[in-house]
């Protein structure tokens, strides 16, 4: 072939820079999670610092996509690769607030004996994660099996926020003392849970830049 | 389907041809609808052009031309008819380059009218300046008809071929990469006439801008080695197209 191999190149740039992305989020989630177990304030501060990598990494992808669609004029799957690629990274960047926004219920929630244990939220950190992971590594082989995994893998997500939301509310009831961790807990529930929806529109994005149709794993 | 074959103007079934031993179709199925734009694409020498001259017979001109087939328009077969200054009445033609006679530009647009046996002075101004209108070069040569055609823009004199080509009213409009030769701005102008042309005329363009295909037509077939790989609305040809020879070439992996 060897016909515009600048723009593979091109392509293959964008790529790598949503690989990119994804681990910075990968590890921002782990990094807030940790924080929020350990009741480290340093650490979830860190997380919060390190946002701006991933926000400067959308805006990187967003001119770098607009160039190459003025320029190369692309159509069919490289057209819906480009847009896919535009809108994944804004989900991933929404990936990246949740982490900060954990590290900031971290902060507010400071060192007190942790009500982390009652909830099913560390198993949601641990599909997101793995949801994410899939959800890129399908955009980056185009496998659809893979997006479709991520959706149902969202479906634990949910079954577990609602089952962490009853075990809250519940112990908030019978303890009215410890409102502050609970609510800033319930936030984060909430979080993660938003957090696998984004993930899920990744996957989404990624079976409609595959099969030029559009799913919904929503649903 | 069925709906489909009735709306179609022109139907071609099973054609081929051959320039002496070598075959440049090979059994070429292909229904072109009324009042659209249908682009043929594909790389040089895929047989589209070939395909185009099918369909007005202007591959008779060439030596050890053979045809089998049926190119059908408006219920007649083309082939099996003599009658080919009816046919071309009905199926005019634009080329690559602009190709008027050294005349002024209202004898050129009057031109076939005249050869029909319009003598009539105010018949003919009447399809001159309406040819022109519909062409969208009317107000730019209204004050200069009588003087020469060849003194306009190379876009210009492109607008006032299509004039002279609706001047004779045809069904049907063939063109062969019209705007290849033009600037980009006179190319936007013809894409925007052949866009108002559609709902008076059947549209057949060739070309090798494929933006150009995705912007005006409603149908695109793709041509590869005298064949046709695939034939759809111009939105799945340029979004979601069947074939991987087809996606390959409208990405411009290959061509």
């Amino acid at each position: 072939m060897g016909i515009r191999a600048n723009f593979e190149n091109n392509l293959q740039e964008l790529k790598s820079k949503i690989t990119e992305m994804g681990e910075l989020s990968v590890v921002a989630l782990e990094r807030s999670f940790t924080a929020l177990k350990a009741q480290d304030v340093e650490l979830a501060l860190k997380v919060i610092e390190g946002d701006t990598a991933i926000d400067n990494l959308e805006i990187e992808i967003n001119q770098f996509s607009i160039w190459i669609m003025a320029k190369e004029a692309p159509v069919s799957r490289d057209l819906r690769e480009i847009i896919g690629v535009l809108k994944i990274s804004s989900e991933i960047e929404r990936v990246g607030d949740f982490a900060v926004n954990i590290a900031k219920s971290t902060i507010k929630i400071g060192n007190t004996i942790s009500l982390l244990d009652i909830t099913d939220l560390e198993k949601m950190k641990n599909i997101s994660i793995e949801m994410l992971r899939k959800a890129i590594q399908s955009f980056l082989e185009e496998n659809i099996l893979l997006a479709k995994e991520v959706g149902n893998l969202e479906d634990d997500v949910d079954q577990y926020s609602a089952e962490t939301y009853k075990k809250l509310t519940t112990y908030l009831s019978e303890h009215p003392e410890e409102t502050n961790q609970l609510v800033q807990l319930l936030f984060v529930n909430r979080f993660l849970e938003r957090t696998a929806d984004h993930i899920t529109n990744v996957a989404e994005s990624t079976a409609f830049l595959i099969k030029g149709q559009i799913y919904d794993f929503n649903s | 389907m069925e709906q489909r074959k009735e709306a179609s103007i022109i139907n071609v079934r099973d054609l081929n041809l051959f320039y002496g031993e070598k075959q440049a179709l090979f059994g070429v199925d292909l229904a072109i609808q009324e009042k659209e734009v249908t682009a043929l694409i594909g790389p040089s020498g895929c047989g589209k052009s070939t395909f185009l001259r099918t369909l007005n017979r202007m591959n008779d001109l060439i030596d050890g031309v053979k045809i089998t087939g049926d190119v059908v328009i408006d219920h007649e077969n083309i082939y099996r008819s003599n009658d080919v200054i009816k046919l071309r009445t009905k199926v005019g033609m634009v080329f690559q380059k602009p190709n008027l006679f050294p005349m002024s530009i209202y004898d050129n647009v009057a031109y076939g009218p005249r050869m029909q046996g319009i003598k009539n002075k105010k018949e003919l101004n009447i399809i001159v300046e309406d040819s022109l209108r519909s062409a969208a070069i009317w107000d730019e040569v209204k004050d200069r008809l009588k003087t020469s055609a060849l003194g306009l823009s190379g876009g210009q004199q492109q607008r006032v071929c299509i004039a002279r080509a609706i001047a004779m009213k045809p069904d049907i409009i063939l063109m062969d990469e019209p705007t290849s030769a033009l600037d980009p701005i006179s190319t936007l102008k013809i894409e925007e006439l052949i866009t108002n042309m559609k709902k008076d005329y059947t549209i057949v363009i060739v070309t090798h801008n494929m933006q150009q295909a995705a912007r005006i037509s409603d149908k695109t077939a793709f041509f590869l080695n005298g064949e046709i790989v695939e034939y759809d609305d111009t939105d799945n040809i340029f979004s979601t197209p069947q074939d991987q020879r087809t996606e390959d070439y409208v990405t411009g992996r290959f061509g």
